[in-house]
């Protein structure tokens, strides 16, 4: 319980980290001219530092990001409340769930980023097609959760609702909406990760802005430290839309005794 | 005790369909009895005798299959306000505080807010549960849960409490407090109530009457007006030796002892 005393798992853990991370960056640094790798293969940190702000300076990196954040949000965003519903659709609709289910798995099953191509066929070379990729991507963790969620309700939680005399939208909103709560915020974690893949792919397949078309502009130039200002950059994007999931659900799931929350994140 | 009749079964049985076999399963047989006012009638009988089917009929949950149920010379069409039911499971919201529990029913009622208020803070008070309003249902032990699924119950001011089990998943000793607490309120109240239970000396200790199941399709086959004093203590009725009278004669007629023998013997269920 006393989490940050002395000697504890949880601050030993932490000081191993912190070790590991500045191990890495030595191992970064020094390891690649001692292995005899050319830095065009695996350039080492101080090259890709060097690389970050000249791409900030000439290269428009703030807003490569920006664009690369925005589609995220909004795929994100879109396609955990396209998944909500449906999912408390289906949910509440056992003949809708079956008569559906076989397409959902279709395209459950279909690799989401194989859309791509066929997105910006549709849509140019402009933001939407990263954004609807996005939006496929998160709608299914976040459905699945849902829908799951909102069959297992307790049917005698249910009962004594009714037995009080609720009405169908006040079973809904006091008991089935609360909870599938926790299930939902498990999906919208996954999704917050996979909205940066959609978003991506889609930007690698077609564009001239975004962290994506950075990496393959990068790679065009055969500048290796410039993918990997894209990737370090990609990295921090999914990570801090990650942590948002969880900070959210930390307000949201309050009432969880603390250790079901995001776990160790 | 007046001589007003608030629950009344009549003539109800109940058969469900089966989809396995395509068979038919009588629950519950031609069941007749009546619950006069502020009167506490137990229900026992051997597992799946269709006390729980009749719990639901009352509480206008299920339509029986033939009869009639009837909450103050109403006849049962749905749920209604004047039945409240309570079940073994706590059925407590993990993400509403204790008030918010207790105040559910009547919140979902439409009560206005500064009413349920009240009414929450005067339950919590009786219940002794005062100082846990604001916590969560996972920081209470499983008798305080359970006495906040009773007061959630009392909130909405019931003429008719169906009580299937409340007490049968907590220990026995916090069972004897939970009784007594219940005992007192239904009397002080003057609420009526139908309990359920397995258990022969909570039927005795909490009632006014225990009615005697068969096995199914079930059919009330005795009925026993406890002739004992202190309705409201439980614990008063355990010390006194006419207990095991009724517990004994209850055993007889649930045919417990030789349900064992079968057992032992490698027999029929």
């Amino acid at each position: 319980m006393n989490g940050g005393t002395r000697g504890s798992p949880t601050r030993k853990g932490a000081v191993a980290s912190v070790a590991l991370l500045i191990v890495f960056l030595y191992a970064w640094e020094w390891g690649p001219s001692l292995l005899g790798i050319p830095s065009f293969i695996v350039p080492p940190l101080s090259a890709v530092a060097a690389e970050f702000v000249h791409a900030w300076r000439f290269d428009h990196l703030l807003l490569h990001t920006g664009v690369t954040v925005a589609e995220v949000l909004a795929g994100f965003i879109l396609g955990s409340l396209l998944g909500a519903f449906v999912g408390y659709l289906l949910g509440m609709s056992p003949v809708a769930e079956l008569a559906l289910s076989p397409y959902i798995l279709a395209l459950q099953i279909a690799p989401k980023v194989a859309f791509a191509p066929l997105f910006i066929l549709w849509m140019g070379f402009t933001v939407y097609p990263k954004i609807l990729v996005a939006i496929l991507i998160v709608f299914f963790p976040v459905m699945v959760n849902v829908l799951t969620a909102v069959r297992t309700v307790d049917p005698d939680m249910i009962n004594l609702a009714r037995a009080f005399k609720a009405t169908r939208a006040q079973i809904f909103w006091k008991i089935e909406f609360p909870t599938s709560m926790p299930p939902m915020f498990a999906g919208l974690r996954i999704g917050a990760t996979l909205a940066v893949v959609g978003v991506v792919v889609g930007e690698l397949v077609g564009g001239n802005v975004g962290l994506g078309y950075l990496l393959t502009f990068g790679e065009g130039q055969a500048n290796t430290p410039l993918v990997f200002v894209a990737i370090v950059m990609l990295t921090i994007v999914g990570g801090i839309a990650y942590l948002g999931v969880i900070l959210i659900e930390r307000r949201v799931l309050h009432y969880l005794p603390a250790r079901r929350v995001g776990g160790n994140i | 005790m007046s001589d007003v009749v608030r629950l009344e079964y009549r003539n109800v049985t109940m058969r469900f369909s089966q989809t396995a076999n395509r068979g038919v399963l009588t629950a519950v047989q031609g069941v007749s009895f009546a619950v006069r006012d502020g009167e506490v009638v137990a229900l026992i009988g051997p597992s799946g005798c269709g006390k729980s089917t009749l719990l639901n009929i009352g509480s206008g949950l299920t339509v029986p299959s033939e009869g009639l149920a009837f909450v103050d010379g109403e006849r049962v069409a749905g749920p209604n306000a004047h039945v409240a039911f309570m079940l073994q499971k706590d059925l407590l919201l993990p993400w509403r505080t204790v008030a918010e529990n207790v105040m559910l029913g009547v919140e979902i009622q439409g009560v206005p807010a500064v009413e349920r208020q009240k009414r929450a803070r005067a339950l919590l008070a009786n219940f002794h549960l005062a100082e846990f309003s604001d916590h969560y249902p996972h920081q209470l032990s499983g008798g305080m849960r359970q006495r906040v699924a009773l007061a959630r119950t009392l909130a909405v001011d019931p003429h008719v409490l169906l009580l299937d089990e409340p007490f049968s998943a907590v220990d026995a000793q916090t069972r004897m407090v939970l009784q007594g607490d219940l005992a007192k309120t239904l009397k002080q109240a003057g609420k009526t109530a139908l309990l359920i239970t397995h258990d022969l000396a909570e039927a005795v200790t909490l009632s006014d009457r225990v009615l005697v199941m068969s096995r199914r399709p079930g059919t009330i086959v005795d009925e026993i007006v406890i002739d004992m004093p202190d309705r409201d203590n439980p614990l008063a009725r355990r010390h006194d030796p006419k207990l095991g009278d009724y517990v004994a004669r209850l055993m007889d007629r649930l045919d417990i002892g030789h349900a064992a023998l079968e057992q032992a013997a490698g027999g029929a269920p």
